[in-house]
């Protein structure tokens, strides 16, 4: 797979790669929610597009829940990236 | 069914709740903390954690520098792998108008009587130092340059992180939905699956979820919440600019370690809700009132938009204090500057739940003085 060449870098927007993302699963933090705080996966301009998915089924091999059953965290607005000056637009 | 017990119980795992779980846990007091979802997942998480010494009354001055003694070598003493961002870019007060102004200055009179290193400065000194900031209309500021910014997310996983290691019980996705007590006594608490825990003393510290929970054992807390908001922007080159907030419209922003920035700007018709929910409105006018000062970032995208809770009280100060039912501490309605107390928080936390004398004098912070009308009036709040 071509992913494989790139490291294992999960998270592109953060760089963040699994064996950290493992180190912080195994010291006890199981959601999505805690990860993305510690290691700001899924905090990128993609907002966790590209890793939300290998992250949430990281931690279903690690708590044996179905990824159906992991809270997936939040996915803010604005849904994709607007530049300051048109929102501040939008008001006149 | 089995009741477990403690020495002390902590409920909420906001920074308060967690900073004090981990000093008790130093000091090798049996201490459990819970925490309805996460840690930091309250106001705490949320918010834009600027620290400053840039306060008006000598109670939340001695506090806040304390504080500011803590962060530097935070990361290292609680030594958890995560990274707590911390930054000393300053924190800037800007007047518009002349009473403004004045009160500025007495407030950085009475701290550099405690030895806190504020300055007032001109508008062409702001401009020869900050020269991308557009501040037309300005007539002076108060900055601080040993202030700045943490990042509390970390700041409150990494508390509680190394309270854990330390022996505390951190019990995270566990909502206490009520206290116990018995003849005055505070006798414990009971978790949503119907976990009894049993302790001497509790320390109440949910930030605005504290006000239902303290009504299940008969005491009124005059705390409630009001939501915040915040937006971030994608990174840019890292130029440390300081934390900037407009006293015209309430406006603020400031540049995180990584490059992104973060705007925000109080509203006083927001609702008074605990819930996180996003405004459009909030996103159009905060926008359109920092690009103003900050013409530069015109062009930058905003990437996320968040709110979260203050616990607000009629004074906008917080209440540490002892309550009517014995073994009961509280420590919530920070008002909105609670994160950066953290700290000294949980210091006084401890100190109190330990039998100790506190290192400030918590006389202000007292519970009775909504009654008693004596409310803490402090003249530097946002
Ligand atoms: S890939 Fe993780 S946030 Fe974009």
């Amino acid at each position: 797979m071509e992913e494989n060449k790139k490291a294992n870098i999960i998270c592109r927007c953060e760089e963040i790669e699994i064996d950290e993302i493992r180190k912080w699963i195994n010291a006890g933090y199981t959601n999505f929610e805690e990860l993305k705080r510690i290691l700001r996966v899924g905090m990128g301009p993609c907002q966790g597009r590209g890793c939300r998915d290998i992250i949430l089924r990281e931690l279903s091999k690690a708590t044996g829940k179905p990824v159906a059953d992991l809270l997936p965290g939040v996915i803010r607005p604005p849904v994709k990236p607007v530049k300051a000056k048109l929102l501040a637009e939008d008001n006149e | 069914m089995t009741v477990k017990t403690a020495d002390v119980i902590v409920v909420g795992g906001g920074v308060h709740g967690a900073s004090t779980a981990y000093e008790l846990a130093k000091a090798g007091v049996k201490v459990v903390l819970f925490e309805k979802e996460y840690l930091g997942s309250g106001g705490s998480g949320r918010s834009a954690a600027g620290l400053r010494q840039h306060f008006g009354t000598e109670t939340n001055l001695h506090m806040a520098k304390y504080n500011l003694q803590v962060f530097p070598t935070l990361e290292e003493e609680l030594d958890t792998g995560m990274s707590l961002e911390f930054t000393q870019w300053g924190y800037m007060w800007v007047a518009y108008a002349d009473t403004v102004l004045a009160q500025l200055q007495k407030n950085v009179d009475l701290q550099r009587s405690l030895d806190i290193p504020s300055v007032m400065m001109k508008p062409d000194e702001v401009k020869a130092r900050w020269p991308y900031l557009c501040m037309d209309g300005i007539i002076g500021v108060a900055f601080c340059g040993d202030d700045g910014h943490i990042n509390p997310q970390t700041l409150t996983l990494s508390y509680g992180h190394a309270a854990r290691r330390l022996g505390a019980t951190v019990k995270t996705y566990c909502p206490v939905v009520k206290l116990l007590a018995e003849n005055g006594k505070i006798k414990g608490v009971v978790t949503e699956d119907g976990e009894e825990w049993h302790a001497p003393r509790v320390l109440l510290s949910a930030g605005p979820w504290s006000t239902p929970l303290a009504a299940t054992v008969g005491v009124d807390l005059p705390v409630y919440p009001e939501r915040h908001n915040l937006l971030i922007t994608e990174p840019v080159e890292v130029f440390d600019c300081p934390m900037v907030l407009c006293l015209d419209d309430g406006a603020y922003f400031k540049q995180c370690p990584n490059g992104t920035f973060m705007f925000g700007r109080d509203d006083q018709d927001e609702p008074h809700i605990t819930e996180s929910t996003n405004s459009a409105k909030f996103l159009e006018g905060v926008t359109k009132s920092v690009l103003k000062r900050i013409p530069a970032l015109s062009g930058v995208r905003v990437v996320r938009q968040w709110s979260g809770p203050y616990d607000n009280t009629p004074d906008h100060n917080a209440i540490i204090d002892w309550t009517p039912v014995e073994g009961l501490l509280v420590d919530c309605g920070w008002s909105g500057h609670g994160l950066q107390f953290g700290p000294s928080g949980g210091r006084v936390c401890k100190e109190l739940l330990m039998g100790e004398k506190p290192f400030v004098d918590l006389y202000r912070f007292r519970l009775s003085r909504f009654a008693e009308n004596d409310l803490f009036f402090e003249p530097a709040f946002i």
